[in-house]
């Protein structure tokens, strides 16, 4: 049994706005969610930026106490979750919540309970720690939620590949539904990393770029990260258009490798299979595909080795290829990144826009494909790759194919 | 119905603060919880009520044994409770 599968809902939390619309105004636009640093002094860190999710609260969703058993990963993860829920339009029934899957992925978890914790254990030297700590912190904290919220009965879990974490999630999801273990499901991510002992962690890795993100450029000199959520709503294609759903894009494939590499260099062969077994995986060719939302983080290992590995992939192809990153608006959002980016594909098939990278300025050394430089292009694409490359050599890709053309 | 008609157990200034604790962990309206009032009736679980022992052993500075904290059912129990570990703080302090 295999079955095509919809996209029908999408719900997205991140520096790009509070929900769906003004995440893709802004992409479309080209307005960056870079800002520096809410919480801390200037000069804390040797990163004055980030992509934060202002505003953000959850009480617009949650009841207090309800929003005091989640972190920030999880509160921001179950607001893109009604969010998209909503937008699909689904009526639940008894069958349907027994037969939902529920897949998220998160690379971090309840960090600010955590950091929270220890402080008060090493700083303060108190012996006692907030009895939701655990609760709180935990990576599954957000899957739970979505199926304590809906009483969703049917299989739940989390994914955590780094910065992969929601491609895999997503893919996994996917996979429930084309091969019919499920007939709906809620997939995506979220984490929040702006706590002080992550911030202080990531800046000893020297990756942070001390100005901004700007992937593919020669001056690139690192990533900004990102906070966020998004989830997606997977359904049979069929059983979308049989409710008069909106449909997104389809969901056509999903490939996945290891590079057995380097816990931290990326290495083109691993992201060239993992986008090669995602081709096949979708019944797709090369020349079907139109645009590839790159992992594209900013770094200079990652953004001229993703580019190597494109060109092994599509060959002569790959120079009538657009390939963006919108991690240059909304940061790198870890194990939301390609969630956000998920949502960002289906987006840009559904409206016939191609975001662009923006803060491009000359091309870097071995970067040399078409990256929709600081401009969307108003293009409708019959298919489009998602990448994600984790630290760890773990790869996810998705493929996604427009209803649009 | 503010005051109990019975006799009040527990020191009221105890029972006050410890009412107050539990509003404010459950997020209750200011009505909502009287000296007499059972967990069962609040709808206090199990996970609710080990939030509650922390921020009563917070309030008051002092530490419940598990114990105890598992045969809590009412918020007379609580201020009860509180009472006694207070007094033997204090007898142990002389």
């Amino acid at each position: 049994m295999s079955r095509r599968v919809a996209i029908t809902g999408i719900g997205t939390i991140s520096a790009l706005g509070l929900n769906r619309h003004d995440f893709w105004t802004s992409l479309r636009n080209g307005v960056t969610g870079i800002t520096p640093l809410t919480g801390y002094k200037p000069g804390t860190f040797k990163f004055p930026n980030g992509a934060e999710a202002r505003n953000f609260d959850p009480l617009t969703v949650l009841d207090p106490k309800d929003a005091g058993f989640l972190d920030r990963f999880a509160q921001m993860g179950i607001a893109a979750a009604i969010e998209a829920i909503d937008d699909s339009g689904i009526q639940w029934t008894r069958a349907l919540q027994e037969q939902t899957a529920i897949v998220t992925g998160s690379a971090l978890g309840g960090k600010y309970s955590e950091d929270e914790g220890y402080r008060q254990l090493y700083e303060q030297k108190l012996s006692r720690f907030n009895p939701m700590s655990i609760p709180k912190a935990m990576m599954n904290a957000l899957t739970s939620r979505i199926s304590m919220h809906y009483g969703i009965t049917g299989p739940g879990w989390t994914v955590s590949t780094a910065c992969s974490s929601s491609n895999h999630a997503i893919g996994q999801a996917f996979e429930q539904v084309r091969y019919g273990h499920a007939e709906l499901a809620i997939a995506g991510g979220t984490d929040a990393p702006f706590t002080q002992g992550v911030l202080r962690a990531w800046e000893a890795l020297r990756v942070v770029s001390p100005t901004t993100c700007c992937p593919f450029s020669r001056d690139r000199d690192g990533l900004i990260l990102g906070e966020g959520a998004a989830i997606l709503i997977l359904e049979p294609l069929d059983a979308a258009l049989a409710r008069g759903a909106t449909i997104y894009c389809e969901l056509a494939g999903f490939g996945m490798s290891s590079d057995a590499h380097h816990i931290t260099q990326p290495s083109p062969e691993g992201a060239a299979r993992a986008m090669r077994l995602a081709l096949r995986n979708s019944n797709l060719d090369t020349a079907n595909i139109g645009y590839i939302n790159a992992h594209g983080t900013g770094t200079l290992a990652n953004d001229s080795s993703e580019t190597a590995a494109i060109r092994m992939v599509f060959g002569a192809h790959a120079d009538r290829l657009a390939v963006s990153s919108t991690k240059s608006m909304h940061g790198h959002a870890l194990g939301a990144a390609g969630a956000l980016e998920a949502a960002a594909t289906a987006l840009s098939l559904h409206h016939g826009t191609l975001p662009p990278t923006i803060n491009f300025t000359i091309a870097g050394d071995d970067c040399d494909l078409d990256y929709v430089p600081n401009t969307a292009r108003t293009i409708y694409v019959e298919a489009a790759l998602s990448n994600s490359f984790a630290f760890g050599g773990l790869n996810a890709v998705l493929v996604f194919r427009s209803r649009s053309i | 119905m503010l005051e109990p008609a019975a006799e009040p157990a527990a020191d009221s200034s105890t029972a006050t603060r410890v009412i107050a604790v539990i509003l404010k962990t459950q997020h209750l309206p200011p009505a909502a919880v009287t000296i007499d009032s059972t967990f069962e009736e609040l709808k206090i679980d199990s996970l609710d009520g080990i939030n509650i022992v922390f921020a009563i052993e917070e309030e008051f500075s002092i530490e419940i044994p598990d114990d105890q904290a598992k045969l809590i059912r009412t918020v007379r129990d609580v201020a009860d409770g509180v009472d006694k570990l207070l007094a033997a703080q204090s007898a142990a302090a002389v």
